[in-house]
């Protein structure tokens, strides 16, 4: 009995690492599956990020995306309650309707526990009330429904994990703790349906989850940063990010891009470029997004056009936030080269995690 | 001069003439519209505050799941949110926790923010500070106006009183959302841990989805609440609280018309007098072609105009002193039943066109029945002199005021209308109005028996009054109803007062009080300090008592559950009426209230259900005790079966009772060296105790004193002004016995003698009335509104020292009176005549 004790609180992460301190990401750790799908609550912070491409039975192109956080705040952890509020959810569901004009958006917010909100460990399961992502068959459901709209979606999974960084090790600034574990799931084949405007979609399409987690990712200087995530034509993928300090130039970057034929390049800081081609500035915030841009990834330049220019969301009622995430083509010269999503942060204000 | 400015000047001239008069009724009628004014004013601001509070703290919520301040389990929570209609559920601990050092105790909600947020848009408006430090354990967030009132600000340490351990919190910002209600907020895990309450709850908020039907979802889910729990809509509070305070409000409101009443009256003896002395004038204007209709308009119009201008006044009056009383006292004029609560007056305009016209209209209402008289005379002999008393002789009416008296004795007997002693209002009034109309006739029959006794002057004096009873008629009408009033409410005040001292020291057997915190429910005495106290040296005995508020029925504030030793020790409270013993097999004893029986119809013998511990006990009323201390009701049950139904162990308050040889000031300080935190105890000695609850009383009872004050004082106007009037009337008179050779100072002793006669008479009647009407108000009124019972007790000092003041008060101001009369202006006065 006493040995079986001991043994659980060996396990048991909070244990491990001490009151109150969050672990490290580690360089070398390899990522191991199906654990890893799943929630990491002794790290500080951690996401599960679905964007995509729909297309509804008439044609009418859509943006989805639906993002479940995950933030341990380390406030309360010796509190004795049931409500102590030791682990954080949050949620963002959007949907960029081109016919709409604006982004339509909706978020979620609250402490795990009673059931009510949770992320598991083993494997993708989170939800706050009734949104929800999860993990089935050799796929995902989502579950949202928005004041807005409602959604519905299966994600398939048509190919292999993609590691991001160094076999899932993703450095994030030149400190080497600066850093979290990312991996991708792109070319996520979309089925379900869509309901907005009082009508219900039938729709399909092609999406990318993301699922990272950290406890110090960004430097103190550091203010936002830019990302892509695009499903190649080709069945490639590119994923690319900068992180900008305060005098907006990039000062860390990085990137992975899975060729058609399966073979990985990971990108070094210097081989990643954003520049910016056009802006826009919300009505609503006053901020101003470049919601073009050109980005330089190794050999492969993509040009990249919104499908829609407004689509900022305004997430200061969960997480604290105004950022933009939106729907996006990529043009390699004339010919359309694949689809995905472009999002900005730290454009209104300095992001903190 | 045209018709018309012959009229203007005939209106006014009289009102101008008689300033002092025209003043006094101003004055009475000013005094009543004022009193119900600010009445109204302060119980609205009240109402509005408090119903702002709740509509600030329950937001956009449809439905709210309500507990006992005890809390129910926090299991109930998530069963709530995962109901299809329900959008949010916000979890609420709620606790009026008590701050050392500090009377009022603070009402702090504990909170998830998440949920909240969505419920209560007050939460996610404005910059209050740092969204994360609500999620510290040791940090409290405080109200704009709990800020202000507790002197606090951003980062300074607020103490809170749990057991009696002080907990320090600090403040991490103050919401600015919410300025006028005193609360905190924290969140709600801290709240459970701090408050030591581990998984309970005593609130859900609910915002459902569009669409759906809150009354049905109510309906469906009280069937499966625990006992005690409620499900209704937020404002159901409002509503509670409405009529937690209604009885009391509508006494208050009854007082304030009783002085509108008396001013009437008092503008009805004026005219009716004034009318009398202008008979000459008015039977002028008849035969100048006025007709009666016209006579009549026009002397309404008078009394309109006094009374417009008192009422005018009262309406400045109430609003100022509404406006005193809050900035002073709050909003609580003395029921204690919006604690905490600061508003400012704000124009109520219903009440204020309501007051207005009840003050003009009692000014009319007074006039009416002269005016109606003096366009019924014929023109002829009312130009002559000497007619008056013909004029009053219609005053005097006999059947229907016995009509009156015996339809008020009627109603004496109807039970409460939804709670309020409406029909005792009725008899009350009833009975006022038919003493009032009977009084010219009573004056008849009491100064034909009253001996012709004594020197000449006060011979002539009853002469004149058996002569011409009617004048002093009706002065006495306005000294009888002043006096019943002020005689019937001393009388019911004392009664109340010697019951309640009565009750104390019956319910304080012991020798030393001892109380964690009252009127807060975070402060309490755990298992180990009642050890600590029950084996101190010196205590021979110590009885510890829990005191719970439950809800019991959701129409009902809580009513008091009280637990301690009762059977074993003896210390069953003294019954009213009969004790029901326990058969085998029947559920535990229960003792409760008076109010409790009243309330919930509960006799001895009955079994009655109450939520105890989640779940519904069952007990047998064994009996019913008389409670002043809870109005709302309260059972007494034994302690270890409360223990046993919820298994709290702790105790709110500690009855000891001494070794022999030991004195009550070294137990006390045995108890504050040895029990942790026994600074924060309150240590009392019954006597203490008595007095306190005293002075309490009197100030519950302040504002009846108050109008008290002003029933005397319109008394006495009334009292002044008619016999200035009658002794005006009467310069003719007074004139011929100068000639005659009576000097002035018979002349003053004649006119002592009447204002003697009459204010005994008045005096007589009053008390007589007074008496009836105080056992109107303890039997009837204060029964139905407040469900006490009390005995008569009759404050005979205070009652002698009233009529000795009132008859030197009535001669002084008879002889004043006269003082004009035998100014020496015989000559003149006699001429008047021709």
């Amino acid at each position: 009995m006493k040995s079986a004790l001991a043994l659980a609180l060996a396990l048991c992460p909070v244990f491990v690492h001490g009151q109150g301190e969050y672990p490290r990401v580690r360089q070398g750790l390899a990522l191991q599956f199906p654990r890893d799908h799943g929630s990491h609550p002794q790290f500080r912070s951690e996401w599960w990020y679905i964007t995509g491409w729909l297309t509804a039975a008439g044609g009418k192109e859509l943006g989805v995306q639906i993002t479940f956080f995950r933030n341990r705040p380390r406030l309360a952890e010796d509190v004795a309650s049931r409500f102590a509020p030791r682990q954080l959810l949050f949620a963002h569901a959007a949907l960029a309707d081109p016919s709409a004009g604006k982004l339509l958006h909706d978020q979620r917010a609250a402490r795990a526990g009673f059931g009510l909100a949770q992320a598991q460990e083993g494997r993708t399961e989170v939800a706050i009330e009734d949104w929800s992502l999860k993990q089935i068959d050799s796929g995902y459901a989502a579950e949202v429904a928005a004041r807005d709209f409602r959604y519905s979606l299966r994600f398939e999974a048509k190919q292999a994990v993609l590691l991001q960084g160094e076999r899932g090790f993703s450095r994030k600034g030149p400190d080497p703790a600066q850093a979290s574990y990312y991996y991708s799931l792109p070319h996520l084949a979309v089925t379900g349906s869509v309901a907005v405007g009082g009508r219900e979609l039938e729709v399909s399409g092609e999406a990318w989850l993301d699922h990272e987690w950290s406890s110090e990712a960004l430097a103190e200087d550091s203010v936002g940063w830019d990302w892509i995530g695009i499903n190649l034509a080709d069945g490639g993928a590119l994923m690319a990010f900068r992180v900008r300090s305060g005098d907006g130039s990039g000062f860390w970057a990085g990137g992975t891009l899975r060729g058609a034929d399966g073979r990985v390049r990971t990108f070094k800081p210097g081989e990643v470029r954003f520049e910016p081609l056009s802006r826009w500035r919300s009505p609503r915030t006053g901020t101003e997004y470049p919601v073009s841009v050109r980005v330089q990834a190794g050999a492969l330049t993509l040009e990249i056009e919104p499908l829609m220019e407004d689509q900022e969301l305004d997430a200061r009622a969960s997480t604290g936030t105004v950022y933009w995430e939106g729907a996006v083509r990529a043009r390699a010269g004339e010919k359309e080269a694949g689809r995905g999503y472009l999002e900005l942060t730290g454009y209104w204000k300095p992001l903190k995690l | 001069m045209s018709r018309h400015a012959v009229r203007r000047s005939l209106l006014l001239a009289p009102l101008a003439q008689h300033k002092g008069r025209l003043a006094l009724s101003v004055l009475a009628i000013a005094l009543g519209v004022a009193l119900g004014y600010a009445v109204q004013l302060i119980n609205q601001a009240a109402i509005n505050e408090f119903a702002a509070a709740v509509q600030t703290l329950s937001g956009e919520a449809d439905l709210a799941v309500r507990g006992s301040r005890a809390g129910f389990d926090e299991s109930l929570y998530p069963r709530i949110a995962r109901l299809p209609e329900v959008a949010v559920a916000s979890p609420v601990l709620e606790v009026e926790a008590r701050l050392p050092g500090r009377r009022e105790p603070l009402r702090i909600l504990g909170l998830d923010l998440f949920r909240a947020a969505r419920i209560q848009p007050f939460l996610s408006a404005g910059d209050w500070g740092e969204r994360l430090d609500f999620l510290r354990p040791d940090r409290i967030f405080l109200s704009a106006a709990a800020s202000e009132s507790l002197g606090l600000k951003k980062g300074d340490a607020l103490s809170v009183q749990v057991g009696l351990r002080v907990r320090s919190l600090q403040v991490a910002g103050v919401l600015g959302e919410a300025r006028r209600q005193r609360f905190a907020i924290i969140d709600i895990g801290a709240a459970q841990v701090i408050f030591q309450r581990p998984g309970l709850l005593n609130r859900i908020d609910l915002r459902l989805r569009p669409g759906a039907d809150a009354e049905r979802l109510a309906e469906r889910l009280r069937a499966e609440m625990p006992p005690g729990t409620l499900i209704e809509r937020p404002d159901a509070d409002i509503e509670r609280s409405g009529a937690l305070s209604r009885a009391y409000r509508v006494n208050l409101n009854v007082l304030a018309l009783v002085a509108l009443f008396t001013g009437g009256l008092l503008v009805f003896s004026a005219q009716a007098l004034a009318v009398v002395r202008r008979r000459a004038q008015l039977a002028l204007l008849r035969v100048l072609g006025m007709t009666r209709r016209e006579l009549v308009a026009m002397l309404l119009a008078e009394a309109a105009i006094v009374g417009a201008m008192g009422a005018l006044a009262g309406i400045a009056l109430g609003h100022a002193g509404a406006a005193f009383v809050l900035q002073r006292f709050g909003a609580e004029l003395g029921g204690g039943y919006f604690r905490g609560l600061a508003p400012s007056p704000v124009l109520d305009w219903p009440a204020l066109a309501l007051f207005l016209s009840l003050g003009i209209l009692a000014a009319v209402l007074g006039s009416l029945a002269p005016a109606l008289e003096a366009a019924g005379a014929v023109p002829a002999p009312a130009l002559k002199a000497g007619d008056e008393e013909r004029a009053l002789r219609r005053l005097q009416p006999v059947r229907p005021g016995i009509a009156v008296l015996l339809a008020g004795a009627a109603l004496t007997q109807a039970g409460p209308v939804s709670g309020l002693p409406l029909f005792g209002y009725g008899a009350i009034a009833l009975l006022l109005i038919g003493t009032v109309m009977l009084m010219p006739r009573i004056a008849v029959l009491g100064f034909r028996v009253a001996p012709l006794l004594g020197p000449v002057p006060a011979r002539i004096g009853l002469a004149q009054l058996r002569g011409a009873p009617g004048q002093a008629g009706v002065s006495l009408a306005a000294i009888v109803a002043s006096v019943s009033l002020m005689v019937s409410m001393a009388i019911m005040v004392a009664s109340f007062r010697q019951s309640l001292d009565e009750w104390l020291e019956r319910v304080l057997p012991a020798d030393l009080y001892v109380r964690a915190g009252p009127g807060s429910d975070t402060a309490f005495l755990s298992p180990a300090d009642q050890q600590t106290i029950a084996t101190l040296p010196g205590v021979r005995r110590a009885e510890f008592l829990r005191s719970q508020r439950l809800l019991v029925a959701p129409d009902r504030p809580p009513l008091t559950l009280l637990a301690r030793a009762v059977e074993a020790e003896g210390r069953v409270p003294p019954l009213l009426g009969s004790a029901h013993a326990l058969k085998a097999g029947e559920p535990p004893a229960a003792w409760v209230s008076e109010v409790a029986s009243d309330l919930y119809g509960w006799r001895p013998g009955a079994v009655i259900e109450i939520p105890l511990g989640g779940r519904r006990a069952r007990f047998t009323v064994a009996g019913i005790w008389r409670d002043y201390a809870r109005q709302q009701g309260a059972v007494l049950i034994e302690r270890y079966e409360y223990l046993r139904h919820t298994g709290d162990a702790y105790a709110d308050d500690a009855a000891l009772w001494l070794a022999p040889g030991a004195d009550a000031a070294s137990v006390t300080s045995e108890i504050q060296a040895r029990v942790a935190g026994a600074a924060n105890l309150e240590i009392a000695g019954p006597g203490e105790i008595r007095e306190v609850s005293l002075k309490i009383f009197d100030r519950t009872f302040a504002v009846t004193y108050a109008l008290e004050a002003v029933a005397v004082v319109i008394g006495l106007f009334g009292l002044s002004s008619s016999f200035g009037a009658l002794v005006l009337s009467r310069r003719r008179e007074f004139g011929v016995l100068r000639h005659l050779g009576m000097t002035r100072r018979q002349i003053g002793s004649m006119l002592a003698a009447q204002g003697l006669l009459v204010s005994a008479l008045g005096l007589a009647v009053g008390l007589t009335l007074g008496w009836v009407i105080s056992l109107v108000l303890i039997h009837v009124v204060n029964r139905h509104s407040f469900h006490w019972g009390m005995e008569l007790h009759l404050p005979w000092r205070l009652l002698a020292e009233f009529v000795a003041v009132m008859l030197v008060l009535a001669t002084f101001t008879a002889i004043a009176s006269g003082r004009q009369a035998m100014s020496g202006e015989a000559v003149r006065a006699v001429k008047e005549d021709w």
